[in-house]
C-alpha cells in the first residue's frame, strides 16, 4: 500500500534540454501511467515549432519509475508529429519494452481509405440524400405492404403456410393478456369525459346527457383509438421486438432459405391475430368506458342508475357501434404492420432492434391517429 | 481421389459474380466452379466477403453482376418455382446456427419436413429424433435453443440443414467457437456427410486446420485486391503458390 501512495506523489514529468544544436533531448521522469495526469504532446510539439533547427528527437528514460499505454500513445504521437516533418527520431534512451511495442505499433501500414473521414457534405447535399431515403423507405413500406397483401390472399384460398400454434400463442398475447390495461384505460377515459361533460352540461341543468356523451364518444371513436394506442405500445413493440431479434439471429434467412416466407410465416398470424383480437378489445374498452361514466354519473351527478342506463339505451345506435368496429380493425391491420415492417427492416445489432420497437410504437401511433382523421372525415361526408 | 478426380461433374457455377453493398464493392470478377461430392473451401482473411459470396450463393442476396448456375439453371434469372426448388435442395448451417429461439429442437428440424412432405406427425418426430442423434444430441429433442451452449446450438442447426437430405450442405464457419476436439469432429462429420449423402459440400472458413484436413477444392478471396487471386485444391495451393499474400495465409503468416 506504501509503495502505491509513494508512487502517486511521484506525477510524471517532461523536461526538455538541447544537447547539440539539431537535437532536441526530451527527458521522462516519473510514473507515467493512465492513472496519473499526463503531459501533452502539444508540449513537445511546440519545443519543435519554436525552433526549425531541430532534426533529431532523443529520450532519456532513466528516471521513469513505471510506465503504460499512456507513455506509448504520447511516443507515438511525437513520432507521428516527428514523421511528418521529416525529423529523425531515436529511440535508444528508451527501455526494450518500449522500443518492441513501439515498433509493434508502426509495424502494420495504416490501409489506404481504412481511416473514416469525416466529411461534411453540403447542405444541398444533405437535404437530396434525405429525399432519396425518403423515396426508398416508401417504396419499401409499399412493397411491404404489397406482400402482406398477397400473403393474405393465399391465406383465403388456404395456400398460406404458418404456424396455427403461433397464431393462438399471439391471439392470447394480444388478446387476453392485454384485458388489465384495457380495463383500467378505458375506465379512467369514461370516467374523464363524464366528469369534462359533466362541468359544462350542468350549468344548463343537462347532466342527463352525460351519459349520451359518454356512451357516443366511446363506441363511436375513443374505445377503439385508447385500444389502438394500448395496442401499439403493446403488441406492436412486441411484434418488432420479436422480428427484429430473429433478423439479428439469422433466423429469418434459415425461413427464406427453406423457401418459407417470413410474410406468410411471421407477418399473418401477427396481422390475422390482431384484426382478430382489436374488435373484441373495442367493445370490451366501449362497455369499461361506459361503466366509467356510468360511476360518475350515479355517485356525482344524482342520476338514478335505472335512468342513466336508459338514457344510454337511448342516446346509443348501430351506426356508432359499428363506426367503432371499422375503426378498431384498421387500427389492426396498422399496428400490426407497424411492428412488423420495423421488425424486418431491422438491422443486425441490438441497437437495431431497439431502433425498430421505438420506431414501430410511433409509426403505430401516428397512423392510428391519421386514420381517426380520416375516418372522422368520411363519415361527416357521408353523413352517419 | 483420381476415381472422384475422373469424374468431376460441374455443381455449381459462379460466374463474374461483382458483390456490392450501395456502391461499396465487396468484391469483383469472382468466376470459379464447385464440382458434385467436392468439399469446397471458400476462404480468406476477415472481412474479406466470405459469408457475403455465400449469401449471393443460396439466393439471400441478388448481385450487382454476374450469375449463379446451379447444374444449368441460372439461379437469378429462374422463375419463382424453379429458385424454391433449388434452394429446397441446399442446407445451410448458420453461423451461430439460426435455431428458430420460439420451437424446441425437435420442432425446429420438423418444420422443413412438415412444409415439404407428407409425412405423419409420429413420422416426423422419428426423423427429428434421428437427425439429432446423427449430431450426438439424443434426448435432446424438447429443449429450447436458449437451453444449450453454443456448440450444441451448432450442431443441433446442422441436424436441421440436413432435414431434408439436401444434394448441397453449405457450412458458414462451422468450427468458430467450438474447442478443437469439436471442431475436429465437426469436420469428421462433414467428411462423413460428403461419403454417405454425396453432397456437395460447400464451407465458409478460414480455419487452416480444418482448410487442409477435409477441403479438396476451394477459392481465395483477397481482401485488398477485392476479388478471388487463387482457386484449386488448397493443399496444392500451398505446394505452388506464388501469391505471397496466399502463401502468408496458408502458412499462418509464417513465410
Amino acid at each position: 500500500m506504501e509503495t502505491t501512495a509513494e508512487d502517486m506523489t511521484k506525477a510524471c514529468e517532461l523536461s526538455f534540454s538541447r544537447p547539440a544544436s539539431d537535437t532536441l533531448l526530451v527527458r521522462l521522469k516519473g510514473s507515467w501511467t493512465i492513472g496519473h495526469k499526463l503531459p501533452s504532446g502539444a508540449e513537445v510539439q511546440n519545443q519543435i515549432e519554436s525552433d526549425p533547427t531541430i532534426q533529431r528527437v532523443t529520450f532519456d528514460a532513466g528516471e521513469l519509475s513505471g510506465w503504460d499505454s499512456g507513455l506509448l500513445s504520447f511516443l507515438t504521437n511525437i513520432i507521428n508529429q516527428c514523421s511528418a516533418k521529416n525529423i529523425t527520431v531515436s529511440q535508444e534512451g528508451l527501455s526494450e519494452g518500449i522500443r518492441k511495442l513501439l515498433h509493434l505499433a508502426f509495424a502494420v501500414p495504416e490501409r489506404k481509405g481504412a481511416r473514416k473521414e469525416a466529411v461534411r457534405d453540403s447542405l444541398l447535399n444533405r437535404i437530396g440524400a434525405s429525399a432519396i431515403d425518403v423515396g426508398q423507405a416508401s417504396i419499401d413500406t409499399l412493397s411491404f405492404i404489397g406482400d402482406t397483401f398477397l400473403a393474405f390472399l393465399k391465406f383465403l384460398v388456404g395456400k398460406a403456410r404458418f404456424q396455427r400454434s403461433d397464431l393462438m400463442i399471439t391471439i392470447q398475447q394480444c388478446g387476453v393478456q392485454a384485458l388489465p390495461i384495457v380495463s383500467l384505460i378505458s375506465l379512467l377515459v369514461g370516467l374523464i369525459f363524464a366528469f369534462i361533460g359533466a362541468v359544462q352540461l350542468m350549468m344548463f341543468g343537462a347532466q342527463i346527457f352525460v351519459a349520451d356523451l359518454v356512451a357516443i364518444a366511446m363506441t363511436r371513436v375513443m374505445g377503439a383509438v385508447m385500444v389502438g394506442v394500448i395496442m401499439a405500445g403493446r403488441t406492436g413493440a412486441a411484434f418488432a421486438a420479436q422480428i427484429g431479434t430473429m433478423q439479428v439471429n439469422e433466423e429469418i434467412d434459415a425461413l427464406q432459405t427453406l423457401g418459407i416466407s417470413p410474410m406468410e410465416f411471421l407477418v399473418l398470424p401477427r396481422m390475422l391475430a390482431l384484426i382478430l383480437m382489436m374488435p373484441l378489445l373495442c367493445i370490451y374498452a366501449d362497455l369499461m368506458g361506459i361503466l366509467g361514466g356510468f360511476i360518475v354519473g350515479v355517485s356525482m351527478l344524482d342520476i338514478s342508475s335505472i335512468q342513466y342506463i336508459n338514457q344510454t339505451i337511448k342516446a346509443m345506435n348501430l351506426y356508432h357501434f359499428f363506426i367503432g368496429i371499422v375503426h378498431a380493425i384498421v387500427f389492426g391491420v396498422l399496428v400490426a404492420l407497424a411492428g412488423c415492417l420495423r421488425g424486418i427492416q431491422c438491422g443486425r445489432s441490438a441497437s437495431a432492434v431497439g431502433q425498430a420497437t421505438t420506431s414501430a410504437v410511433v409509426t403505430g401511433i401516428v397512423a392510428i391517429v391519421i386514420a381517426t382523421a380520416i375516418i372522422t372525415v368520411a363519415c361527416n361526408i357521408l353523413g352517419i | 481421389m483420381s476415381a472422384n478426380q475422373a469424374n468431376k461433374e460441374p455443381h455449381i457455377i459462379v460466374n463474374d459474380l461483382t458483390m456490392a453493398y450501395g456502391s461499396f464493392v465487396v468484391q469483383r470478377d469472382l468466376t470459379f466452379t464447385v464440382n458434385r461430392e467436392d468439399v469446397f473451401i471458400i476462404m480468406g482473411g476477415s472481412g474479406c466477403g466470405k459469408s457475403s459470396l455465400m449469401r449471393h450463393m443460396v439466393g439471400l442476396k441478388s448481385p450487382a453482376k454476374g450469375q449463379v448456375f446451379y447444374e444449368d439453371v441460372n439461379f437469378w434469372e429462374a422463375e419463382v418455382e424453379q429458385r424454391d426448388q433449388i434452394m429446397k435442395n441446399i442446407g445451410i448451417l448458420y453461423q451461430s446456427g439460426a435455431l428458430w429461439s420460439s420451437m424446441t429442437l425437435a420442432e425446429n428440424i420438423a418444420l422443413p419436413l412438415n412444409e415439404y412432405t407428407d409425412l405423419s406427425p409420429s413420422q416426423i418426430r422419428e426423423i427429428a429424433s434421428f437427425k439429432l442423434s446423427l449430431v450426438g444430441l439424443t434426448g435432446f429433442e424438447d429443449y429450447y435453443p436458449s437451453e444449450i451452449s453454443g456448440g450444441m446450438r451448432k450442431r443441433a442447426g446442422l441436424a436441421r440443414a440436413m432435414a431434408l437430405d439436401p444434394d448441397i450442405l453449405f457450412f458458414d464457419e462451422p468450427s468458430a467457437g467450438l474447442d478443437p476436439i469439436s471442431a475436429s469432429l465437426l469436420d469428421e462429420l462433414i467428411l462423413e456427410l460428403r461419403e454417405s449423402l454425396g453432397a456437395t459440400i460447400i464451407v465458409v472458413t478460414h480455419e487452416l486446420a480444418s482448410i487442409f484436413a477435409i477441403g479438396n477444392n476451394s477459392v481465395y478471396l483477397d481482401a485488398n485486391k477485392k476479388t478471388m487471386t487463387a482457386a484449386g485444391d488448397p493443399k496444392k495451393l500451398l505446394a505452388e503458390t506464388e501469391d505471397p499474400e496466399l502463401r502468408r495465409f496458408l502458412t499462418r503468416g509464417k513465410s
